[in-house]
């Protein structure tokens, strides 16, 4: 239960886009279609899957203080929380890299769709967001902590398709012309995330 | 990682004069025609959180200014030896780096600003501005076209920041840079600062807004749908 519960949490309540507004500038610029908003959601998915539990296996085995006492007792005061940041970064990199090989051979279009911005999920912030919120919320245990990277992804994911879906059909719609494209989205979002604040203060 | 520090070892041969007109249009088409916040999406995260005042929002424009003429000379330099294969990591540590460094030039000349911004100064290594100028720019163009594209598209980002600051600060508390500009007399006369103003979304629709004006001035940037 207690699973669920942050997966619902990390999905509504905390949601990347529209409590944090992490990640928009590939949201803004991706998110033109619905095909790509999907292609580059997934990615966000399976990137925050994968950092937040190796980022919550480095805190707790490496970063935090005394937590490297397995290794030996003297070790007990050593605190090293100041390398976090660089830490959690070099592993994002390196993920990302990784996925960019993936998807540049297995799904080539994809790959030319999404342009630049498949190297930018590396600095997206909602990847970094979420490996600093695992760190500020203490989860207690690894599957915890990966409910909570699927449910961030997953939240990014719905913003991105849903943000698609109304740029698709806004294209039939008389927006006044120097507000086409980029501008309505932005007050779009803008008021989506005045929607999201209803769900601020839920507990689960 | 340390082979940044043969940076000078690069021979450069300035064929055309320093400020060409081609060179001149890498300093001024970010302020308008190819600005970084409202044509190329870049950098839009940190320009909704530090917008609420607008000291905050001049110190994280320096800020960004520095580490990205930092940056993309590092990297235009190393151009050639980077394989591009771990770009990415390379980039992320160069600026990491750089953030650091202004972090403490931060803490030691202007602790209490740095204070306020102390979160968002770490969050210029996720700027996606920073990376997405060194990806399309720097990556292929030698040092001195890259250090005008820097301060071109830190300016252009600047201003946009300010602009935002202003519109938010003004209406949202009622002061400018800390000062209070709107006379007690209003509010005597039942005028409320704007509190929605102070929240996110607002930073969002204002952005929207100033799209909206720049593009009706503009209108070769209207984008077709």
């Amino acid at each position: 239960m207690e699973y669920v519960n942050i997966f619902i949490k990390s999905i509504f309540i905390d949601n990347m886009i529209f409590a944090y507004f992490l990640g928009m500038c590939s949201y803004l610029a991706v998110s033109k279609t619905v095909k790509t908003g999907v292609g580059l959601g997934a990615a966000v998915i399976f990137v925050l899957g994968i950092t937040v539990p190796i980022n919550y296996l480095l805190e707790n085995y490496v970063l935090k203080e005394g937590a490297l006492v397995w290794l030996d007792a003297d070790f007990a005061d050593v605190d090293l929380s100041f390398l976090s940041f660089i830490m959690f970064i070099a592993v994002i990199a390196s993920m990302v890299q990784l996925v960019e090989m993936a998807v540049e051979k297995y799904a080539p279009a994809l790959y030319g769709a999404l342009g630049i911005f498949l190297p930018l999920i590396a600095v997206n912030c909602s990847i970094l967001g979420g490996s600093l919120f695992m760190q500020e919320r203490q989860y207690a245990n690894i599957a915890e902590a990966t409910v909570f990277g699927l449910g961030s992804g997953v939240g990014w994911f719905l913003a991105i398709v849903a943000i698609a879906a109304i740029r698709e059909k806004i294209r039939y719609s008389k927006v006044p012309a120097p507000l086409r494209g980029l501008g309505i989205t932005f007050i779009i979002t803008g008021l989506m995330g005045m929607a999201f604040m209803s769900f601020m203060g839920i507990e689960l | 990682m340390s082979e940044t520090a043969e940076a000078t070892a690069v021979v450069k041969e300035p064929k055309e004069p320093l400020f060409s007109s081609k060179n001149k249009r890498l300093l001024s088409d970010p302020l308008n025609d190819d600005n970084p916040i409202t044509i190329q999406v870049l950098g839009i995260c940190s320009a909704l959180a530090i917008t609420v005042q607008v000291k905050q929002a001049v110190v994280m424009s320096l800020s960004v200014l520095v580490v990205m003429i930092g940056a993309n000379l590092i990297v235009s330099v190393l151009r050639n030896l980077i394989p591009s294969r771990v770009r990415i990591i390379v980039q992320l540590v160069i600026v990491a780096a750089l953030v650091i460094l202004v972090d403490q030039v931060l803490k030691a000349y202007l602790y209490d600003v740095s204070k306020q911004l102390s979160v968002f100064v770490g969050l210029i290594i996720t700027n996606c501005i920073i990376m997405g100028r060194l990806e399309a720019f720097a990556l292929a163009n030698k040092p001195w076209p890259s250090f005008l594209d820097a301060v071109g598209n830190a300016a252009g980002y600047g201003w946009i920041l300010i602009a935002v600051a202003v519109v938010r600060e003004l209406f949202g508390s009622g002061k400018l840079y800390g000062f209070q500009v709107i006379p007690d007399a209003f509010y005597d006369f039942g005028y409320f600062n704007n509190g929605l103003m102070i929240l996110p979304p607002m930073a969002l629709i204002t952005v929207g807004v100033i799209i909206w004006i720049q593009r009706s001035k503009n209108t070769k940037l209207i984008e077709e749908n």
